[in-house]
């Protein structure tokens, strides 16, 4: 499967995500220096003196040009020495600490979505019209209207208020113990049925369009099971729109990651990001906003390597 | 095409009226921008109406007429465009339904329940929810149509220089909206916000910005594709400019997928701006909005149910008619686009 061709377009998409990082990371400088207020103040309180101010802005460069200070924050971050403000601890170690908690939340809601709505779609498509079908596609169309934040407030009402069999928010610990698992089924389905509707209505219609084509027909005269027919062949051909789909909504998933933890009150990176953003923790911001996005790109990059593995024309061009 | 034309001609109206008067008053400019309102609808309908009775007579129909054929036999967008018909309607006449001012505070009647002088309770501050949340249905749908026409444009824009131009500025062009959107938006937007504080403008310009992505590849597709169609050459040959070929042969081409995307996305911009209020960026209270009164509706859960599930039902019904009329729109015109 790892022919010379895959190997060299995935070397070539790894390099090209060099300059992509770069630009990221003047981005989010950017936008940090547009803030407001001297940077120096925010580190010390208002009370402090002339003095000490000087000695900060000299200790992170912040009476250099933009460039040096651009420079300097990314060394200090790759050689692990830029230091969270709030939690005056490396910044790298603290995201990553609050990483596993969004990690856990990010891969049940995904695996929850794909082995609901993948199934979900094809019986969909395959029974058209049926009542399943009707069913099916209406909560898809609520899934991709509902706020993130609604589901959750309905289901911390529901069974954390009202029958009281779930903890209404907070994290308790690895979802393979009791306890983790009880702690993270309601924020996992909540995040995960945006991305579970848009894969049902996707995995559908591409179905359909894929059902109706002439070699399914061949395939059905030629006697080979029903079963075999849509799961080898048609599904098979209707993976790869799936595939882009989710990869799109990865996106959309980082979005109600962030809503999802703060509704839960889930220790993630995302609550972690916005906290740093609205305590002005200018360091902990790049930090935190950098890892994110290379996280995203990987991702993204991951899913066009996968693209390229079912759909071998990508490689040629 | 005219009848979906005048339902896009209504959402703008009342983005429009949002954006100019975002605190409603019940005052002169209110009354004579609603009369002209819907004196604008009422007199384009009765030309589509002329208009089809002549031509009644012809069989031969435009594809306009074909694809509004198409969309009005499609009854969820017909109930989708009902419902934005009638929500647009209760926006614009928001200082008029409101039984009260949804900033007053009595303190007298906190966190209620149903009743006849309050229709849908109190929040906490006594607060009537129903006024609100009928100012919240209006800076909702006020801001989120005003950002995705935006959106539209400026990613249209960008996709067109793009596929005009190629070469360099393509590239220059792309590369940059990728590198855009490889940082989570509601980060950016969150640390944008941040940085440059918030209000209703700041808000719209920085949503306006979100699917630029989406927008520029497909236009700059479209524009690929028909670029390279012998009347271009022949309008370059004859010596027409840049701006009229593009004005008069590309836009024309390729206005049907944007069209489709920017319904498409307007639920989508709603749920993001929803989103940003109820971290507590976005609207500001005291002023009322979707989100905020979600996020406020959160704490009191355990006394006050009607807090949260009035905005939070509210924004389900916009969006999913949003949903419903885009998908409807998508299916009329039969493009190649997916979900």
């Amino acid at each position: 499967m790892l022919d010379k061709k895959l190997l060299n377009y995935t070397i070539r998409r790894i390099l090209y995500l060099i300059p992509i990082i770069l630009a990221i990371s003047v981005m989010i400088f950017a936008i940090l220096k547009f803030t407001p207020g001297d940077p120096a103040m925010v580190l010390l309180g208002e009370r402090a003196t002339e003095e000490a101010l000087q000695l900060t802005r000299e200790k992170y460069a912040l009476d250099e040009p933009l460039v040096v200070q651009y420079a300097k924050m990314m060394q200090n971050f790759f050689s692990g020495e830029l230091n969270s403000i709030y939690y005056r601890e490396n910044v790298i170690t603290v995201v990553m600490q609050k990483m596993v908690p969004t990690l856990e939340l990010g891969f049940t809601a995904l695996l929850l979505a794909l082995v609901v709505s993948i199934p979900a779609g094809v019986i969909s498509a395959v029974k058209r019209n049926s009542f399943f079908d009707y069913a099916s596609m209406v909560t898809a169309l609520f899934g991709i209207s509902i706020p993130v934040f609604f589901t959750g407030i309905l289901g911390i009402y529901f069974f954390a208020v009202k029958w009281q069999v779930l903890p209404a928010s907070g994290y308790g610990g690895s979802p393979l113990t009791v306890e983790g698992l009880r702690h993270i089924i309601m924020p996992a389905f909540v995040l995960s049925f945006t991305l579970m509707a848009s894969t049902t209505r996707i995995t559908r219609s591409t179905m359909l369009d894929v059902i109706q084509a002439d070699y399914i027909r061949t395939a059905r005269a030629k006697g080979v099971k029903e079963r075999y027919v849509i799961w080898s062949h048609a599904f098979r051909n209707a993976l790869m729109p799936i595939t882009t789909n989710v990869g799109n909504q990865i996106a959309r998933l980082f979005a109600g990651a962030i809503l999802t933890e703060t509704v839960f009150a889930w220790p993630g990176v995302g609550r972690l990001a916005v906290n740093a953003i609205f305590r002005r923790d200018e360091p902990l911001v790049f930090g935190a906003v950098l890892i994110l996005s290379i996280i995203y790109v990987l991702v993204n990059l991951l899913v066009d390597l996968f693209y390229a593995v079912i759909n071998p024309q990508i490689r040629y061009e | 095409m005219l009848r979906i034309k005048t339902f896009y001609l209504f959402l703008v109206s009342v983005m429009i009226l949002v954006v100019l008067l975002p605190q409603a008053q019940k005052d002169l400019i209110s009354y004579s921008v609603f009369a002209v309102l819907t004196g604008t609808l009422f007199w384009l309908s009765w030309v589509i109406l002329e208009a089809n009775r002549r031509r009644a007579k012809t069989n031969i129909k435009s594809s306009g007429q074909l694809v509004w054929l198409r969309l009005s036999r499609n009854k969820n967008a017909i109930f989708g465009m009902i419902v934005l018909i009638l929500l647009s309607y209760i926006a614009i006449l928001a200082p008029f339904i409101c039984p009260h001012d949804p900033l007053n505070i009595d303190w007298g009647a906190l966190s209620q329940g149903i009743s006849a002088s309050y229709w849908l309770g109190t929040d906490d501050l006594g607060r009537d929810i129903f006024s609100r949340n009928i100012y919240g249905i209006r800076v909702a749908l006020g801001i989120g149509v005003t950002a995705v026409i935006l959106n539209t444009i400026i990613g249209s824009f960008l996709g067109l220089m793009a596929g005009y131009y190629g070469g360099k500025i393509d590239n220059i062009i792309m590369r940059l909206l990728e590198v855009w959107n490889s940082i989570p938006f509601i980060l950016l937007a969150i640390a944008i916000m941040a940085a440059l504080g918030t209000g209703i403008t700041k808000l719209i310009l920085i949503v306006s910005l979100s699917n630029l992505m989406a927008f520029a590849r497909i236009i700059r597709g479209e524009v690929l594709t028909t670029k390279e169609a012998d009347y271009i050459a022949a309008a370059r040959v004859i010596g027409i400019g840049d701006w009229k070929i593009i004005r008069t042969h590309i836009i024309p081409n390729s206005i049907s997928p944007v069209l489709v995307l920017a319904s498409l996305s307007v639920g989508e911009t709603i749920l993001v701006i929803a989103g940003l209020s109820f971290l507590g960026l976005g609207i500001q209270p005291p002023m009322a909005s979707l989100g905020g009164m979600l996020s406020n509706g959160q704490q009191f859960l355990h006394q006050n149910l009607l807090m949260s599930v009035v905005p939070g039902v509210t924004i389900l019904l916009i969006v999913l008619s949003f949903n419903l009329f885009g998908d409807g729109v998508r299916d009329a015109l039969d493009s190649k686009l997916s979900d």
